[in-house]
């Protein structure tokens, strides 16, 4: 009777020991990294209240029997909250993941030795109690590795090339035959402005945005500032090329030199005309707004992106009577420009303004596609809209940035 | 010539664009080194232009400090701010120019907070005389669309101050809505034909479309 009262005991331990270890252990190498990092994932308890009482203690080796020593680990959570490498599917509600970059040295314990690509390791969790019992789990190994391609972009990698193609598309088609573009008035109206500038017989004022050459908005201001540049020497008007940023002022320099040079008129260019101003943002509205109202300018060309400076420098042109021409992409300064300046070019028309001026085919063909683009991706937000509204994720997972 | 004024521009314009592309996808940490050595040569780059921005800011001044234009006083400044922001600089608060910049004491730090950061202040408060100036044109426009502008923005400035609520308890509500639907509407608009402009704007640089920038010949 003992014997077997034992025997039952034994079982009911083993089984309540087997209830407490953590299960479907799995270690892999962590997707999408340049590697020294490993993901190990177990299931979820059975309750909510197990898992509450539950600490998870990540043990890594490197060989499969042992020593075992504590890994450094991000808090870990369910796979649900990380959708982009786990999927949307209502299984990830039940798996738990972390991810081991680091182990306690076994020999200097506060050292930490960093997880290395290509050796493999052995991870067991264990899953402590509040009574002091710890349930070590299987021992699962992985071999950490560099990824090659970022999968959690593989939906933006495959969104940029559709449209790439779409807009080169568009380049092929207007070269075949003539593409219908839509008016811009900001544009059509800057040979109105420069021309006026040359009746007045008083200077053209260019300002750049606040920001540097790595932003798309300076590059597309410098590429508005090359045709404004052909105009200014065609018309013999003067130019004067406000900068911030000192890289900006030397391509902004050699831009104008070349489109003086393009229109027959290199003896009218002067390094003078592109100058620096101030690299402060206020000194930098200071100075162009004491430039306004000393000299006057017939027309103030304001392009790229800009910050709260943009009323206080819009402001000031427009006290002193100037035509001004606005071109941003910053949301939070376009209606200053709105209301201060005589056209603005808003959002994408600064990136069209280039093409449009240029009346290139292959140019405008860019526009096209960018159109195409924007049209594609209003029926997708309806047709996102429809399918979440009746359940259905899918179409919003697809759009999702991870 | 005309290979390092055309070709070469082009060829570096798209081996560089290809790489900025690719090294968005490629986690790999040679390929992460690659875009940390290109930003290094930026770094690099732009500490010479600096250099060449100084020459300019300093040339633009002196030829009106020669010249003795409207308001060369104002120039005068800029070479007495240079000099005595330099000197200071080198003095580093006794530590001398090879130590690491002082950062809370000193008379750098003491021209930076008492001069420069006040006439920063001092230039962001007129902003709100220039809005309210510009907003006075804007509303007094007859059109619709001043109307609407006019009627909704009185609507957001009563509802984000306590007496709207005062004077009916939905204002603030609806001043919310505003911004979080109409407002955000717009705004998200606006950033989809960027962010597809951006691409345009991108592709066309890469591969050798635009070329503007080289001065706006064919």
């Amino acid at each position: 009777m003992r014997y077997f009262l034992c025997c039952i005991t034994l079982v009911f331990c083993a089984a309540q020991a087997h209830a407490q270890q953590p299960t479907g252990v799995k270690a892999e190498d962590t997707p999408n990294d340049s590697g020294g990092s490993i993901t190990v994932v177990w299931d979820y308890p059975e309750s909510y209240e197990k898992a509450e009482q539950i600490r998870y203690i990540i043990s890594v080796g490197e060989f499969e029997n042992g020593p075992f020593h504590s890994a450094k680990y991000n808090e870990a959570n369910l796979q649900s909250t990380d959708p982009g490498t786990f999927g949307h599917g209502e299984e990830t509600s039940q798996k738990i993941f972390a991810r081991i970059t680091a182990y306690v040295a076994p020999t200097d314990p506060p050292k930490r030795i960093a997880i290395e690509n290509g050796k493999t390791y052995y991870v067991q969790v264990i899953a402590h109690l509040p009574s002091g019992e710890s349930f070590p789990s299987a021992v699962a190994s992985a071999e950490a590795y560099e990824n090659f391609f970022n999968t959690l972009k593989t939906n933006n990698f495959v969104l940029g090339t559709i449209f790439s193609l779409v807009i080169l598309g568009g380049i092929i088609l207007a070269q075949k035959r003539d593409l219908f573009i839509r008016r811009i008035a900001g544009l059509e109206a800057l040979d109105e402005a420069l021309g006026r500038a040359t009746e007045m017989g008083k200077p053209v004022l260019f300002v750049h945005g606040l920001h540097d050459m790595g932003s798309v908005s300076t590059i597309a201001a410098v590429n508005v500032l090359s045709r404004v540049a052909h105009r200014t020497a065609e018309f013999n008007t003067e130019l004067r090329v406000a900068n911030r940023d000192p890289v900006v002022m030397a391509v902004s320099q050699e831009v104008v030199k070349e489109s003086y040079l393009n229109a027959g008129r290199p003896d009218a260019y002067s390094d003078d005309m592109v100058f620096m101003v101030a690299t402060e943002q206020f000194s930098y509205a200071a100075a162009l707004d004491g430039m306004m109202v000393r000299d006057r300018p017939a027309t103030n060309i304001l392009m790229g992106y800009f910050y709260a400076e943009s009323l206080l420098l819009a402001e000031t042109g427009a006290s002193t009577g100037a035509i001004q021409i606005a071109g941003t992409d910053s949301y939070t300064q376009l209606p200053f420009f709105i209301t201060t300046c005589d056209y603005t070019l808003m959002g994408e028309e600064l990136y069209a303004a280039s093409a449009y001026l240029s009346r290139e085919p292959k140019l405008l063909g860019s526009l096209k596609g960018q159109d195409i683009g924007k049209a594609v991706l209003l029926i997708v937000m309806i047709l996102g809209t429809l399918l979440a509204t009746l359940g259905n994720q899918t179409l919003t997972h697809i759009f999702t940035a991870y | 010539m005309l290979f390092l004024r055309r070709s070469l521009p082009l060829i570096i314009a798209f081996a560089v664009g290809m790489i900025g592309i690719l090294v968005y996808y490629i986690p790999h940490s040679g390929a992460q080194a690659l875009e940390q050595e290109l930003t290094t040569w930026y770094r690099i780059v732009a500490a010479f232009a600096l250099l060449l921005g100084i020459y300019s800011l300093m040339r633009l001044h002196w030829n009106r400090v020669q010249r003795q234009q409207s308001g060369w006083g104002y120039s005068f400044l800029v070479f007495v701010g240079f000099v005595l922001m330099s000197i200071f600089a080198t003095y580093n608060d006794g530590q001398g120019p090879l130590n690491p910049q002082v950062i809370d004491s000193g008379p750098f730090v003491w021209m930076f907070k008492y001069v420069q950061v006040p006439a920063d202040a001092t230039m962001f408060s007129i902003l709100a005389f220039f809005i309210a100036s510009a907003a006075y044109r804007t509303f007094r426009a007859r059109t619709p669309e001043a109307a609407i502008l006019l009627v909704s923005a009185i609507i957001v400035m009563i509802g984000r101050v306590p007496i709207g609520e005062a004077i009916y308890h939905a204002l603030p509500e609806i001043a919310q809505w505003m911004m979080d639907v109409p407002n955000l509407a717009a705004k998200r608009g606006i950033l989809l034909g960027v962010s597809l402009g951006a691409v345009a704007t991108a592709l066309r640089i890469i591969f050798g479309i635009e070329r503007s920038y080289l001065g706006g010949g064919e």
